[in-house]
């Protein structure tokens, strides 16, 4: 299918979908990390199973984020729910659409795909060799090896895992899909997995951010918002 | 350090501005909607069965029941009750109902009586398990016959923070769902008064702050919005938590 797709001057290199997600994803996961530190705040302790509320309990003593880390900027956890209440679904709604969208233009099977032998020792070190470089260049593919794999953990693992995590914590769901939470180890499992994930998540972006600035960040914003030309030498 | 410094005052505006709209009215209506589409997603996942927070074995029970918000009453009409075993505490029954009731905890007890292991969900992130007896809110509502008119049941209670006394409400769909129970036992004994002797609501499905304690009575309501400062809640009214605390 893909070979009788000869066009490439009309391909833009990211598609509206993924531009719009890009963006919207960004403001909605900044907000949801940064009310989710305040929300952090009130309890600072986190457990393993169904219940934990004690010191003894806990696996781990989260430290206390300081405002300018946290939305809003003085502790408030009625405030920062309301943030996690009304982003929780432009993050999980957008997320389902970007999906949908990059199965449909095939931007899941044409640029996130990786193969058996991919994962080859040598081929996996050559890739990091190049990166430890700085060369960015993918010989045809628009991802390569290390991208692809990274961008993949993140949309079909993490942030699934940081949906479905929440919707474990919250009681009203946790009637309606019970199985969710007993499938994540229990309420305060699924609690601990969504601050272990929003800190991956946190340590993608930092990672991500860094790329981008070593790669040509100007190019790299602008293919971004406008699209970018798809045969241009990534 | 020039860029360090402009990437700390983006942050800081970024954060500030963040804190102004939360305080806006249109944020506060964009929340709302939000809690709408959070509670029909709650319900209609349910595909049609009424949703129920699950149970738990008797031998899951936390080894101890956290008390939290008031954990006593500071009056002296209460300590009397306490140290006389609340023999004449009364549960009343008022507002948009064909009988007012005003019903003794023998009485209570002499209801059909359910019993539910259930965990305990706190605002704040932590969790308990414990075990609850107590007649179905819905045969106390049977009893006093609810108006066609009425959409809410307000608890009150008889304890009170900075700000006056504690009081919660809830829709006709969690009054009447089978989880939802006034509490007189936890796990098999007397309820404490750390935990809201001697009657508590649980209300399953929603968190910490719906589940008043102390209980002196109900009202059916057509609206709450004359009602405390409106909102349905103490803490709803006093420091903005959602009404509905399902999320």
């Amino acid at each position: 299918m893909d070979e009788t797709i000869t066009v490439p001057k009309v391909r833009k290199r990211h598609a509206l979908a993924t531009r719009l997600w890009h963006w919207v994803n960004l403001v909605a996961i900044v907000i949801l990390f940064m009310s989710g530190l305040n929300i952090s705040n009130a309890h600072r302790r986190l457990y393993w199973g169904d219940w934990g509320f004690d010191r003894a309990d806990a696996w781990l003593f989260v430290p206390n984020f300081p405002g300018w880390a946290t939305i809003p900027n003085t502790y408030s956890l009625a405030a920062a729910r309301d943030w996690h209440v009304v982003f929780s679904l432009v993050f999980a709604f957008g997320l389902a659409a970007f999906m949908i969208a990059s199965l449909v233009n095939g931007h899941f099977c044409r640029d996130l795909r990786t193969r058996l032998a991919d994962y080859r020792p040598a081929h996996v070190w050559a890739d990091i060799r190049e990166h430890l470089r700085l060369n960015f260049d993918h010989a045809g593919a628009k991802f390569n090896f290390l991208q692809k794999v990274a961008y993949a953990k993140v949309i079909f693992i993490l942030l699934p895992l940081m949906i479905v995590t929440g919707m474990a914590i919250s009681p009203g769901m946790n009637a309606a899909l019970p199985w969710l939470a007993d499938l994540l180890g229990g309420r305060q499992s699924a609690r601990s997995i969504h601050f272990l994930c929003a800190w991956a998540l946190a340590i993608f972006m930092v990672g991500h951010v860094l790329l981008v600035l070593l790669s040509g960040p100007l190019k790299q914003m602008r293919d971004m918002i406008t699209g970018g030309r798809d045969d241009e030498a990534a | 350090m020039k860029r360090r410094n402009l990437l700390a005052m983006l942050g800081a505006a970024f954060v500030a501005g963040c804190s102004k709209i939360g305080e806006t009215a249109w944020f506060g209506a964009l929340v709302d909607g939000a809690e709408g589409w959070h509670r029909g997603l709650h319900r209609g996942l349910g595909f049609g069965r009424i949703t129920m927070a699950p149970e738990f074995d008797r031998s899951e029970v936390s080894p101890f029941f956290r008390g939290n918000g008031n954990v006593e009453v500071d009056s002296d009409e209460y300590r009397a009750h306490l140290a006389a075993g609340f023999a004449d505490w009364r549960f009343t029954v008022g507002g948009l109902v064909d009988r007012p009731l005003s019903l003794s905890l023998a009485q209570l007890k002499a209801l059909p009586q359910r019993t539910q292991v259930t965990r305990h969900d706190c605002v704040e992130g932590w969790s308990a398990i414990a075990e609850w007896t107590g007649p179905q809110l819905s045969s106390v509502l049977a009893q006093a016959g609810v108006r066609p008119e009425a959409r809410y049941v307000v608890f009150r209670c008889a304890d009170s923070f900075r700000q006056g006394p504690y009081y919660e409400s809830c829709d006709m769909d969690d009054a009447l769902h089978p989880q939802t129970v006034l509490a007189h036992a936890l796990n098999g004994a007397a309820l404490p008064e750390l935990n809201g002797a001697p009657l508590r609501l649980r209300i399953e499905r929603q968190l910490g702050y719906k589940q008043a304690k102390y209980l002196t009575g109900i009202e059916l309501v057509a609206s709450f919005a004359d009602i405390g400062l409106g909102k349905g809640g103490y803490w709803e009214d006093h420091v903005g938590y959602q009404w509905y605390a399902g999320i």
